[in-house]
């Protein structure tokens, strides 16, 4: 079987400290897989490194078996790696449609049209104008997305995902700071992209019973390298994991 | 039809709308409405300008890079009808074969630097384009044979276009319909042309991704958008457009020199014009030029009638001596970026959105 997402032995130095260490790990397609470890364990690191923000050290990356290790972030994102960053990372004075319209529109291939009124594009709006919908964001749709108080921009930077129409959702601690009211949301939209089947999903999450809840498989990842596999009961009752990430001492 | 012509980019502000109607309506009668040659110059300045200004805005204001090589691609425009009509006559022919010189010459030379360039910093960028401007400033005063030097190059234009010129033996509401006439109208409808034209390049697809890029590069390339490519492609169009300026320029004054077109003096007042009329936006360019242009034509005219008015008041009437003029239209321009800080365009349209 071919992995929809696949890094092998994939690495990344800052000086001397190894911020992902030699992770390899197969993600198969329809499958939601949450990284779970304690801060600094390079979760996002490991996201960068897919995404391509970052460039590895040594490893590679594979989607649908192909090589990506050499492709540019954007062109990762042409491919079908879609990111949603765990510091809220918007167009600030752009509005709250504009956001996601320039998600559909890259999508859409038209970004160097130069020569079209871009508000002649009908389509890209009613497709960003339905996105907006699902994050229930529809009301605030004209403000600048800066003016969004923080559990809107989190709902905004999903949205953006969303409107890429990856084939590989990373999500990076999507509902961090979310008020509890607000988090079902988000949750409702993950579940939705899970049970089509069909989309690879990466989730970063602390909140235990959410990631219980949500995920197929969980990887552990701590200083760096891989320590735990496997399903999601299991890993989380490993003693690594109650260890390592809870920080709960394990008594001999 | 209008949308259409706007590329659905309104002045969003009735006060705004109004000022540019006004402005408009003042550059097309301004031969009628104010006769003289300074009036002429003057309103065939802040025409040129608006290409120049805005042709910046579309890098500054909307894409979001500083340079200071402006003015340089400005300059390889004049030059590029200077030299031609040097070389070939007054031609219509040597008029099209300097501007496609100067336009290729720009497009090479905004890539070379774009491509070169674009993945610095963005402080150390604004040095490199300053660099090479100066560069390019000094090699233009040095090489006499071809551009000079220092004096520059004065030639005739296609007679058409020459005062000796008549359409009419009769004036026409008092104003000799002479070839100078004819210039002056050739040049404001290339400057709505190119202003049309790059408001629709602004407000493309395309635009967006600049806006896009000068919010949160790294965001705007995690969507998918190669932002090198982006950028410098906003260099290669902003420097076009600047270079189609200087031919403007160079034919209506029928001379260009280093001062006229390449000094550093120019490049402060483009950036100066682009924050007055609010960066971002290009009628800011059509406002920030008019006003920047006509403050510094007339404002030591309007001291000088200040100064004899004030003549009994001894402190006062040396302050508003017409020889301090520099001072105020100083003064002006940092209490007016002082006030606002978006421009004039950015406070006129925050207000009449508080107020709709």
């Amino acid at each position: 079987m071919t992995f929809a997402l696949e890094t092998r032995e994939l690495t990344i130095r800052f000086g001397g400290h190894v911020a992902v260490n030699s992770v390899s790990c197969g993600f198969a397609p329809g499958t939601l897989t949450a990284i779970v470890g304690p801060n600094g364990a390079g979760k996002t690191t490991y996201f960068n490194l897919i995404s391509g923000q970052l460039k590895a050290s040594a490893g590679r990356v594979f989607l649908r078996g192909q090589d990506i290790s050499a492709s540019s972030a954007p062109q990762r994102s042409h491919l079908g790696i879609g990111r949603a960053f765990q510091l809220t990372n918007l167009f600030p004075n752009l509005s709250v449609l504009e956001n996601i319209r320039l998600a559909v529109q890259s999508r859409a291939g038209l970004g160097l049209n130069m020569w079209s009124i871009w508000s002649s594009h009908r389509g890209l709006i009613s497709r960003a104008e339905e996105v907006l919908e699902t994050v229930a964001l529809t009301a605030k749709r004209d403000l600048a997305a800066s003016a969004l108080p923080h559990g809107d921009q989190r709902k905004l930077e999903v949205a953006i995902l969303m409107a890429l129409e990856p084939d590989v959702f990373m999500f990076d601690e999507p509902t961090a700071g979310m008020s509890v009211d607000e988090v079902p949301v988000i949750l409702d939209l993950i579940r939705g992209l899970k049970s089509r089947q069909d989309k690879t999903i990466l989730l970063v999450e602390h909140k235990m019973d959410v990631v219980r809840e949500l995920s197929d498989r969980i990887i552990v990842l701590h200083n760096g390298a891989l320590v735990a596999d496997g399903e999601p009961d299991a890993v989380i009752a490993s003693p690594i994991v109650q260890e390592a990430y809870l920080g709960i001492e394990v008594k001999a | 039809m209008f949308s259409h012509l706007l590329s659905g980019d309104f002045p969003r502000s009735r006060v705004l709308l109004v000022v540019l109607l006004l402005i408009l309506a003042g550059l097309t009668f301004a031969p009628f409405a104010f006769p003289g040659a300074k009036a002429l110059n003057v309103a065939a300045k802040i025409c040129i300008f608006i290409v120049l200004v805005a042709s910046f805005d579309l890098l500054l204001g909307y894409t979001g890079i500083v340079s200071f090589a402006h003015t340089m691609f400005f300059g390889i425009g004049a030059y590029g009808i200077a030299m031609a009509i040097t070389r070939l006559g007054p031609t219509w022919k040597a008029i099209a074969v300097g501007t496609a010189a100067a336009l290729i010459a720009s497009l090479a030379l905004s890539l070379l630097i774009g491509l070169f360039s674009l993945r610095v910093k963005a402080l150390f960028y604004a040095m490199i384009t300053l660099a090479v401007a100066t560069a390019f400033q000094t090699l233009a005063s040095q090489l006499s044979d071809f551009t000079g030097g220092e004096d520059g190059l004065s030639f005739r234009v296609p007679e058409v276009l020459t005062p000796g010129f008549s359409l009419s033996g009769h004036p026409f509401l008092g104003v000799n319909l002479d070839g100078k006439l004819i210039s002056y109208y050739l040049l404001v409808a290339v400057t709505i042309v190119l202003f049309l034209a790059m408001l629709r390049i602004v407000n493309s697809p395309f635009g967006r991704v600049l806006q896009a890029i000068r919010e949160n590069e790294f965001r705007a390339e995690a969507l998918g958008y190669r932002t090198v490519l982006y950028r410098t492609w906003s260099n290669v169009l902003s420097a076009l457009f600047a270079t189609l300026a200087g031919a403007l320029l160079a034919l209506w004054l029928r001379y260009n020199g280093p001062d006229t077109s390449l000094s550093f003096e120019i490049m402060i007042d483009i950036l100066l014009m682009v924050v007055i009329g609010g960066m971002g936006t290009l009628y800011g360019a059509v406002a920030g030029a008019t006003l920047f242009i006509i403050t510094q034509n007339y404002l030591q005219d309007l001291m000088k009638v200040a100064s004899s008015g004030l003549a009994g008041v001894p402190l006062l009437r040396d302050l508003v001596h017409p020889d301090r003029w520099l001072l105020w239209l100083g003064i002006l321009f940092v209490l007016s970026i002082y006030r606002f800080p978006t421009g004039i365009v950015g406070k006129l349209r925050a207000r009449a959105q508080r107020a709709p």
